[in-house]
C-alpha cells in the first residue's frame, strides 16, 4: 500500500451520506449489481455526471461528518471510480472502518474544507498524517492512526481481504 | 470509567482501557451477512454457530429474482455452519427487534453486527455497534479490534409530557446538539427523563444514535430492561452503570418538560424543529408511513391507532403500516390496533424494511411528500431524490395522515 | 330461437333481438377497469371518458411500488383519475386486486358486459356477467363505452353429481384443465352448469371463472341465484339483467364432469392442464419452498378461512416460507375481524397488504433458482414466479396449506 498519495481534489459539502454515495433504489434494489456498475450511481443525486470526470489518482475532500447515515460501503464505489485518497472535517464511523476495510485511505482531517478549493493538488503522507497544498504552499496536520493500531494494519495490507487471508492461514483456519 | 470503557475493558480482559486506545475485545454476537465472505477465506466453521443471528429483513419476501437467490444463499450458509438462530420471513422482521425478542442482547455484552442501527441494542445496557465488513473477522474469531470511544451524557430532566416520545426527544437533541455530537462516542442518556420513558421510548433514541454519530447509545437499565428480557435471555447478567468519577468528554443538559412534538425538515435527521412552527406551510403529504426499527413497536401501533380510531385517512394518502416484527405483528392483531388501521384506510403490510430505505414495498416517487416514523430524511433515502421526507413520531405520523398535511398531534390526543 | 347467455347478453349490449356465434357487433361495455393512463386520450384532445361512474383505476400488480419508475407510475394513474374525474379509482389502503375490488363495490351487475384490462377479467362471469379481457383497445373502449366483439361459440361444461366437501373450485378447474386441455375453450364462451354450479360457493365459481382464460375462454359465465345476490345485495350500482341460456340454446360443445370422485388437485410445472391428483403424487415427497396463498383465484376470505382451519395450533413447516396476500383491503379486514390473521401469523405466515403480489412473479416473493413454490394462483408457466429455474405447482387453499406444514405437496384430507 502506497503511503503518499498526490492528486487533484473533488471538493464536496457536508453530511455526505452513505445514500448518496449508494442510492439504495439504485443499487440496494438491485443485489447483481457489480461494482462498476454501482459506481456509476455514486453521488448521482447531488452532483449528477461526477463519476464521468474522476480520474484514477484523484483526491476526495468534504466538510463534516461525510459518510452518515446507513452502513453502507461508500468507499467502495469511490475506489472503483479511481479515488485514491479521501479527506474531511470528520468521518462517520461506520463509514471509517469500511474504509479501512476498503483499503481507501480516508483520513479525518479537521479544517481540511477550508484548507483546499477544488481542482486544487495536495499531498498527502497517511503516515505523518500531513496535507500540502501543493498550490498555496501551506501545511495541515491530518489524524493518521497510530502505526501499531489494527486499523492502521490492516489498511496497510490493502484491506480487509488480504488482512484476512493472510491472518487465517497463520491460524490454520483454512480448509486443506 | 465510563459504561463503554467497563464493558471493553471486560470484553479485552483488562483492569481499565482510556478513550483513544486500540483494544481487541471478545465480542458476544454478530449477525450473519459475512458468511459468505468467510466461506471464500475457506473457512469453514464459525468461532460459535450459537453467537451469530440472521434475520432477512430489507429485502423479504424478494422483489427480484436476484435478492431470491442471494436469500437462497443465505439458507445454505446457515445450513453449512450450523446457525441456530435464522429467522426466515413469517417468523421475522426486522433484524433489531428480532434479534432483542430472540435474546442476542443482554446488559454488559460487547455485539459487533450488521446494519447502522445496531446501536439500538444499547437500550438494553450493551454496547451493541456496527459491524459491516468486520463481521467477518468476528466470525472467524470471536473477536475485533476497537478504539475505545471517548464519552460523552446527555442529562434527560424534567418530565416528558405526555403528547411526547422519545422520537421526539432525540429529534429536540439532534437538533441543538447537531448530528455529530456523537461522532465517534458513546452516547450515554440519563436523568430522570431516561428512567421515565417506556423501553420503546428508549429504543427509539438507541436506535438513532447512529443518527448522531454515536459509536454506541446506551441507557442504564432498570425493571423495565428485565421485564424485556424475561423469559428471552436465560444466561446471567449484570447491569453496568458509569463510575461517580468517569471522565466524560462533554456533558449536555436537556430540560423536557416544555417539549412539544418534533418533526425534522427533509434533508437530515437534525433539522428537528416544533411541528407547530410549520403548520403555516400546510405541508401537503403523498404517503405516511409507520414502520421501521424507530418507531413500530406495539406502543407505536396503539397511538396510531387511538388516533384514527373511527377516522378516515386522507383520500390524497397512502398510509403504509408495517409493524417491527412478526411478533410484533401478531401482538397488535390481537390488540385490534391493525385491524383499527386498516379499516381507516391504512395499508397494513408485513414486517419489514422496505419503506424506510427505498427498497420495495412503498418507494416514493418524484416530488411525493411522506411524513415517516422512521430514522433518515437525506436526499433519495425512500426512493426517487425529487421526494421529501419529514421524520416525525407514530403520533404525529398519524394525525397528518389524516388530515392530508403535516399537523400537531396534540389536537387528536 | 333460443340463445346462449354470451349471446343474449352481445344482443342486449348490441340493440338486437337476435345474435349468432360469428356475428360482428358493436357493443355497449357497461364497465371497464384501467391500471394505467390512456395516453391517446391526451395525444388525441379527449377531455372525457365515455362515463365516469363506469371507468375504475386501481394499481394492483406492484402494491405499494416496489421502484421509484413503479412509484412514478402510480402517481401518473392516480393524475389520470383525477384530471377525468374517475370516482372509482382505489388508492393503496383502500385497494386490492382489480377483479376482487370491482365487484366488491358493485361495478358488475348480473347480464353486464364488462370488457377491462388484465386477462383474469375473465373472472366476472362468476356473477353472471360476461367479462372479457382486453389491452391494446383499451383507449376505445374508454373513450367510447363500446367495442366490436366477434360472437363467440358457446361450449357447455356439465357439472355433474356432488362436489366432495374437501374439494372446490379450483379442483374442479384443474380436472377440467386436465382433462380437457387448456385449449378447448379458445375463443369460446364457457358456460357452467348443472347441479354442482349451483352447490358450488360464490368464491369457488369466481375461481372457475377466473381460470376460464387459462383454458383460452372469451368468457367464463355461470348462471345468476341466491349466492350471487347475497353478495351484491347492497353493493350493486346497476340492476341485474340475469340470464339463462334458453332450452334450445345452441352450443359448439357439450362436456359433463362428473365431480362425485374428485380429489384434491394440483398442477405440476409447467402448464395448468398438467394436473394430477395430489394423492398420486404424496408419496414423491414433493419438497416445496415456498407456499403462496393469494392472487384473484384463490386469497378471498373463504380461502383464507380454510388455509387457518388447518393451520390452526401447527407451525409451518421450518423449511418453507408461507406468504399470504389477500386479494383485498375488504378481504384483509374482515380476516383480521375473523382472527385467521392471527392463527396464520403464529403458525409462521407471513401476512402482506392486498395485492397481486407474487403471481405474476411482480413482487412481493419472487422464486430462486431449483425452488418449488405450491401457490393458489392461477399459472404455472415456467418463470412465472421468478427464476426460471423454479417450479411452480397450483393447488386449492386447503393443499397449500397442508404442503405448508408437511414441507412437500401433501394430500389437505389427512387435516380436513
Amino acid at each position: 500500500m502506497q503511503t503518499t498519495f498526490t492528486g487533484r481534489v473533488w471538493k464536496f459539502g457536508e453530511a455526505i451520506s452513505t445514500d448518496l454515495m449508494v442510492p439504495g433504489s439504485k443499487v440496494l434494489a438491485n443485489p447483481g449489481i457489480t461494482p462498476e456498475e454501482a459506481a456509476q450511481f455514486c453521488m448521482s443525486a447531488n452532483r449528477p455526471g461526477w463519476v464521468d470526470q474522476v480520474q484514477p489518482g484523484d483526491l476526495l475532500v468534504a466538510g463534516t461528518n461525510f459518510g452518515c447515515g446507513s452502513s453502507r460501503n461508500g468507499s467502495q464505489p469511490l475506489k472503483v471510480l479511481g479515488i485514491a485518497c479521501v479527506l474531511a472535517d470528520s468521518v462517520s464511523r461506520i463509514h471509517l472502518r469500511n474504509a479501512v476495510n476498503t483499503g481507501l485511505p480516508t483520513l479525518v482531517a479537521p479544517g481540511i474544507s477550508a484548507f483546499v478549493e477544488e481542482g486544487q493538488r495536495l499531498e498527502v503522507n497517511i503516515v505523518s498524517g500531513q496535507v500540502k497544498n501543493l498550490d498555496t504552499g501551506k501545511t495541515l496536520q491530518a489524524q493518521a492512526w497510530p502505526e501499531d493500531s489494527p486499523p492502521f494494519q490492516i489498511l496497510m495490507a490493502g484491506g480487509l481481504d488480504a488482512y484476512m487471508k493472510d491472518k487465517v492461514r497463520k491460524a490454520g483456519l483454512v480448509r486443506a | 470509567m465510563t459504561i463503554a470503557e467497563k464493558i471493553l475493558a471486560k470484553h479485552a480482559g483488562v483492569d481499565s482501557v482510556k478513550p483513544g486506545q486500540y483494544v481487541w475485545c471478545k465480542v458476544d454476537a454478530t449477525s450473519g451477512h459475512s458468511l459468505r465472505a468467510l466461506e471464500l477465506l475457506g473457512v469453514d466453521r464459525v468461532w460459535d454457530p450459537e453467537r451469530v443471528f440472521i434475520v432477512d429483513d430489507h429485502q423479504a419476501p424478494p422483489p427480484t429474482i436476484e435478492v431470491a437467490n442471494r436469500m437462497r444463499e443465505t439458507r445454505r450458509l446457515v445450513k453449512k455452519y450450523g446457525i441456530k438462530h435464522y429467522y426466515e420471513y413469517g417468523r421475522g422482521g426486522i433484524l433489531h427487534q428480532v434479534f432483542a425478542e430472540r435474546g442476542m442482547y443482554a446488559p454488559g455484552e460487547l455485539i459487533a453486527q450488521g446494519d447502522s442501527h445496531s446501536t439500538s441494542g444499547g437500550v438494553f445496557n450493551a454496547c451493541v455497534t456496527n459491524a459491516n465488513m468486520d463481521a467477518v473477522h468476528i466470525l472467524a474469531f470471536g473477536d475485533l479490534w476497537f478504539r475505545v470511544p471517548e464519552s460523552v451524557r446527555v442529562v434527560l430532566n424534567g418530565t416528558l409530557p405526555a403528547w411526547c416520545v422519545g422520537k421526539d426527544v432525540i429529534l429536540k437533541v439532534a437538533s441543538e446538539l447537531g448530528t455529530d455530537y456523537g461522532l465517534y462516542k458513546s452516547v450515554e442518556y440519563v436523568g430522570p427523563v431516561a428512567a421515565q420513558m417506556t423501553l420503546a421510548q428508549r429504543w427509539t433514541i438507541s436506535n438513532m444514535g447512529v443518527e448522531v454519530g454515536a459509536k454506541f447509545a446506551l441507557f442504564e437499565a432498570d425493571a423495565k430492561t428485565d421485564a424485556f428480557l424475561k423469559d428471552r435471555v436465560t444466561r446471567p447478567y449484570e447491569h453496568v452503570t458509569a463510575d461517580p468519577d468517569a471522565a466524560y468528554e462533554a456533558q449536555y443538559e436537556f430540560d423536557l418538560s416544555t417539549l412539544t412534538p418534533m418533526v425534522a425538515r427533509p434533508g437530515d435527521p437534525g433539522n428537528g424543529v416544533p411541528v407547530e412552527s410549520v403548520l403555516t406551510e400546510h405541508v401537503k403529504i403523498d404517503q405516511a408511513f409507520l414502520g421501521s426499527c424507530t418507531n413500530a413497536r406495539l406502543e407505536d401501533l396503539e397511538v396510531a391507532a387511538r388516533i384514527i380510531k373511527g377516522k378516515q385517512i386522507h383520500p390524497d394518502v397512502r398510509m403504509l403500516v408495517s409493524p417491527s416484527s412478526q411478533e410484533v405483528f401478531g401482538q397488535a392483531l390481537k390488540a385490534g390496533y391493525l385491524e383499527i388501521l386498516a379499516d381507516a384506510g391504512a395499508l397494513v403490510e408485513h414486517s419489514t424494511c422496505g419503506p424506510c430505505y427505498g427498497g420495495h414495498m412503498g418507494v416514493l416517487g418524484d416530488h411525493e411528500v411522506c411524513i415517516s416514523s422512521s430514522n433518515r430524511n437525506f436526499q433519495g433515502r425512500m426512493g426517487s431524490p425529487l421526494a421529501k421526507v419529514w421524520l416525525a413520531s407514530p403520533a404525529t405520523v398519524a394525525a397528518s395522515a389524516i388530515a392530508g398535511e403535516i399537523v400537531d398531534p396534540r389536537q387528536y390526543l | 330461437m333460443g340463445m346462449t347467455m354470451a349471446e343474449k347478453i352481445l344482443a342486449s349490449r348490441s340493440g338486437k333481438s337476435v345474435v349468432a356465434p360469428g356475428e360482428y357487433v358493436w357493443a355497449k361495455v357497461d364497465g371497464t377497469g384501467v391500471f394505467g393512463p390512456i395516453p391517446m386520450m391526451e395525444e388525441l384532445g379527449i377531455e372525457q371518458v365515455y362515463d365516469t361512474a363506469r371507468v375504475y383505476a386501481v394499481d394492483d400488480h406492484f402494491a405499494p411500488s416496489p421502484t421509484v419508475e413503479r412509484a412514478n407510475a402510480h402517481k401518473a394513474l392516480k393524475d389520470f383519475a383525477t384530471k377525468y374525474g374517475i370516482e372509482n379509482y382505489f388508492e393503496y389502503g383502500r385497494h386490492g386486486i382489480l377483479h376482487q375490488v370491482f365487484p366488491e363495490h358493485g361495478y358488475v351487475s348480473p347480464g353486464d358486459l364488462i370488457v377491462s384490462v388484465d386477462s383474469h377479467s375473465t373472472s366476472y362471469g362468476c356473477f353472471n356477467a360476461m367479462g372479457a379481457p382486453i389491452m391494446e383497445e383499451l383507449s376505445f373502449v374508454v373513450i367510447t363505452g363500446q367495442l366490436w366483439m366477434r360472437v363467440p361459440p358457446s361450449i357447455k361444461f356439465t357439472l355433474a353429481g356432488t362436489l366432495p366437501a374437501y374439494c372446490v373450485g379450483k379442483d374442479v378447474m384443474l380436472k377440467i384443465a386436465a382433462d380437457y386441455g387448456t385449449d378447448v375453450a379458445v375463443y369460446k364462451s364457457v358456460e357452467f352448469l348443472g347441479p354442482v354450479a349451483a352447490q358450488l360457493s360464490l368464491g369457488s365459481r369466481f375461481t372457475m371463472s377466473n381460470m376460464g382464460v387459462e383454458i383460452g375462454a372469451k368468457c367464463a359465465i355461470f348462471e345468476a341465484d341466491d349466492k350471487t345476490y347475497e353478495f351484491l345485495e347492497g353493493r350493486m350500482k346497476r340492476e341485474p339483467q340475469p340470464v339463462s341460456p334458453d332450452p334450445d340454446a345452441r352450443y359448439e360443445a357439450e362436456y359433463t364432469v362428473d365431480c362425485t370422485n374428485l380429489e384434491p388437485m394440483v398442477a405440476l410445472p409447467h402448464d395448468p392442464s398438467n394436473s394430477h391428483p395430489v394423492a398420486a403424487v404424496e408419496s414423491e415427497r414433493l419438497r416445496v419452498d415456498q407456499a403462496f396463498l393469494g392472487s384473484c383465484t384463490n386469497a378471498r376470505v373463504e380461502d383464507i378461512a380454510v388455509a387457518a382451519k388447518i393451520l390452526q395450533g401447527r407451525q409451518v413447516h421450518p423449511d418453507v416460507r408461507m406468504i399470504v396476500t389477500p386479494a383485498s383491503s375488504e378481504v384483509w379486514h374482515e380476516c383480521a375481524r375473523l382472527g385467521y390473521w392471527e392463527v396464520l401469523s403464529a403458525a409462521g405466515a407471513m401476512i402482506t397488504n392486498p395485492g397481486c403480489g407474487a403471481c405474476p412473479g411482480g413482487h412481493l416473493g419472487l422464486l430462486a433458482d431449483q425452488e418449488r413454490c405450491i401457490s393458489s394462483s392461477n399459472r404455472n408457466f415456467q418463470g412465472r414466479m421468478g427464476s426460471p429455474l423454479a417450479e411452480v405447482c397450483l393447488a386449492s387453499p386447503a393443499t397449500v396449506a397442508a404442503s405448508a406444514i408437511k414441507g412437500y405437496i401433501a394430500d389437505p384430507r389427512e387435516f380436513m
